[in-house]
């Protein structure tokens, strides 16, 4: 693991957007007066007349956006969390996701690391809201180098994706001269027989600290890491429960809804096992320093090394 | 077309909208009929659109934002040949592809799925927006109800639109005055629907939206004029051309039964034979 760099995946999001954007006449940038935020000013700057400010009215963005995948752009909307998939969730849903228009959702600050702004703009639902959509792609990227390569991908992809990124910088964890991104399907970070960890977004790279202590503690933990959703890569999770026939789940998201219950379906009905989900456990966030409300709600390392040691016992 | 053609297709538009409403036993013929000049208008006179190539990057495009009145829709793209007329009997029948609301997916000539009120306004104004950002002068049309004002992402869109300058949109309201719970001023008012699209930076036109000789001095004036979208305010009677239908609330959502059909039909044959 490399953990000399660290960098916030709303940033990989704003770059990957310049890169793209050079190769793809046909790519434009929404935002909700957010450009500063989200950080797609650093695609205004470059590309302004690609720009399309739409002000504070997201379920505006979102059929503004439609109509322009109507006529052959592929737009990237971007807004928080909150509002690009709670705000607009029902444009999204219908004026995007029924005509399964190629429309791309960038939603930063997603989760309780967006820190100090609090409950109100930490969304911890919109994995749970976007899940739901028929047609629509649901990608939450660990990590610099995933997140750019998930915009590609999302480019490429034809149909409706949300992406998911955080405010909070992170380690870069992959490597970015190797790293192959490919939607729907998991990545195996390290193998173990004792337990499973499944995990998504920031808490993937804790999820493999995490494991490195139980490791001390003669637990052998295999970590996967689910950076799509949905489609979920069902053959992974199947194939990691049916060998530890443990599985813990690990999401900056609500238990309910995201990863853990996506997680949950697959296995009730194809390969029941031991599940237990670790992530926010049906409450709202509160004001912090990100890092903070990290540790408080037990989603960096050592709170998911003590809920597993805890749920073993 | 002249104008009595204009309103023979129109009497044609309006059996369209009540033979596919009673075949289904279900939807909305009050607001279709309202509408229905105005479809006629558009589908055979204003708009420039080829059945034969209804993915024609350089067409008009139109937006149904009030999306339940898809009978009156339905009825002038079938007439205009986008698909058979046969079909309209299918409407809203388990299988067929004329849902309740237009679906963009699987009916030739749909350019936006639409029917969540409020919703249709902003996919006609990214449509504008993308013949701004590619150069092409197509022009984008999008109907909305009077009682759709009520909903809050209309003027989201609305100053959008008007920021922007889109000159190359045209709202049209249809303002029938009339929504499920009762008249619009008495339910939640939106008036005056004029003073408050001018105050969004729409040039506004006030017409009778069941007169073809007013229709089209609107949609000329629209077209012509620049710097601002324009707004056409259409004054229209709910339910118009069947006399038990007209101003009638009830009519909103409800099919006629065998005896109101036989009657409906009656009445249009009559109104054919006069023109």
């Amino acid at each position: 693991m490399k953990e000399n760099k660290l960098i916030a995946t709303r940033d990989s999001y704003g770059n990957a957007l310049v890169e793209l954007a050079a190769e793809h006449d046909n790519l434009v940038v929404l935002d909700a007066d957010l450009a500063a935020a989200t950080k797609t000013a650093i695609f205004k700057k470059e590309y302004p007349e690609r720009h399309i400010d739409c002000g504070i009215a997201e379920s505006n963005m979102a059929g503004i956006a439609a109509g322009l995948a109507t006529c052959g752009y592929v737009p990237f909307m971007s807004s928080f969390a909150m509002f690009a998939a709670g705000r607009a969730f029902e444009q999204v849903r219908n004026s995007i996701g029924y005509p399964h228009l190629n429309v791309k959702i960038g939603a930063t600050h997603a989760g309780i690391s967006v820190g100090e702004d609090g409950a109100t703009h930490q969304c911890c639902e919109d994995l749970a809201l976007m899940r739901e959509i028929p047609g629509m792609v649901v990608i939450n990227p660990s990590d610099d180098v995933e997140a750019r390569a998930a915009v590609k991908a999302a480019y490429e992809h034809e149909g409706p994706v949300y992406l998911r990124f955080g405010r909070l910088a992170l380690p870069v964890i992959n490597d970015g001269d190797t790293y192959q991104f490919e939607i729907g399907k998991g990545v195996l970070l390290k193998e173990g027989k004792d337990i499973s960890m499944i995990a998504t977004g920031l808490c993937v790279s804790e999820s493999l600290k995490a494991a490195e202590m139980l490791e001390k503690d003669g637990i052998s933990a295999e970590v996967i890491n689910i950076h799509t959703i949905k489609p979920l890569d069902e053959e992974l999770v199947i194939a990691t429960a049916a060998k530890t026939k443990r599985v813990f789940t690990v999401e900056e998201h609500s238990i309910i809804g995201g990863l853990g219950s996506a997680v949950a379906e697959t296995l009730a009905e194809k390969c029941p096992a031991k599940l237990r989900r670790i992530g926010i456990r049906d409450r709202f966030g509160e004001s912090g320093p990100a890092k903070e409300l990290i540790h408080k709600y037990g989603l960096d390392a050592e709170g998911i090394y003590r809920q597993i040691k805890a749920e073993m016992n | 077309m002249n104008k009595s053609e204009l309103k023979k297709k129109a009497v044609e538009v309006r059996k369209g909208i009540v033979t596919a409403v009673y075949h289904a036993k279900s939807g909305h013929p009050g607001g279709s009929l309202s509408a229905a000049d105005i479809f006629t208008y558009l589908y055979f006179e204003e708009m420039n659109i080829n059945p034969d190539e209804p993915d024609d990057e350089n067409r008009d495009r139109f937006v149904l934002s009030k999306g339940h009145t898809a009978p009156g829709y339905y009825s002038a793209l079938a007439l205009r040949g986008f698909f058979p007329t046969e079909d309209l009997k299918t409407l809203r029948h388990i299988g067929s592809y004329l849902q309740g609301h237009p679906d963009k997916k699987h009916i030739p000539g749909v350019d936006m799925s639409s029917g969540s009120l409020g919703q249709g306004l902003s996919a006609a104004v990214g449509m504008a927006l993308a013949a701004k950002l590619q150069g092409r002068d197509y022009r984008t049309y999008c109907l909305c109800g009077d009682g759709e004002l009520q909903e809050g992402q209309i003027w989201e869109a609305a100053m959008f639109a008007g920021h922007r300058k889109l000159d190359n949109l045209c709202v049209i309201v249809d303002n029938n005055n009339l929504q499920i719970d009762g008249r619009i001023e008495d339910v939640c008012s939106p008036y005056p629907i004029d003073k408050k699209f001018e105050a969004f930076n729409f040039h506004v036109i006030n017409i009778n939206g069941n007169d073809f000789d007013e229709i089209e001095k609107a949609f000329q004036e629209a077209a012509s004029y620049k710097g601002q979208p324009s707004a056409i305010i259409a004054r229209t009677i709910k339910g118009k051309g069947i006399s038990f239908m007209e101003n009638n609330v009830g009519w909103h959502g409800k099919a006629p039964n065998d005896e109101e059909y036989r009657l409906a039909m009656e009445e249009l044959e009559k109104e054919a034979a006069s023109i």
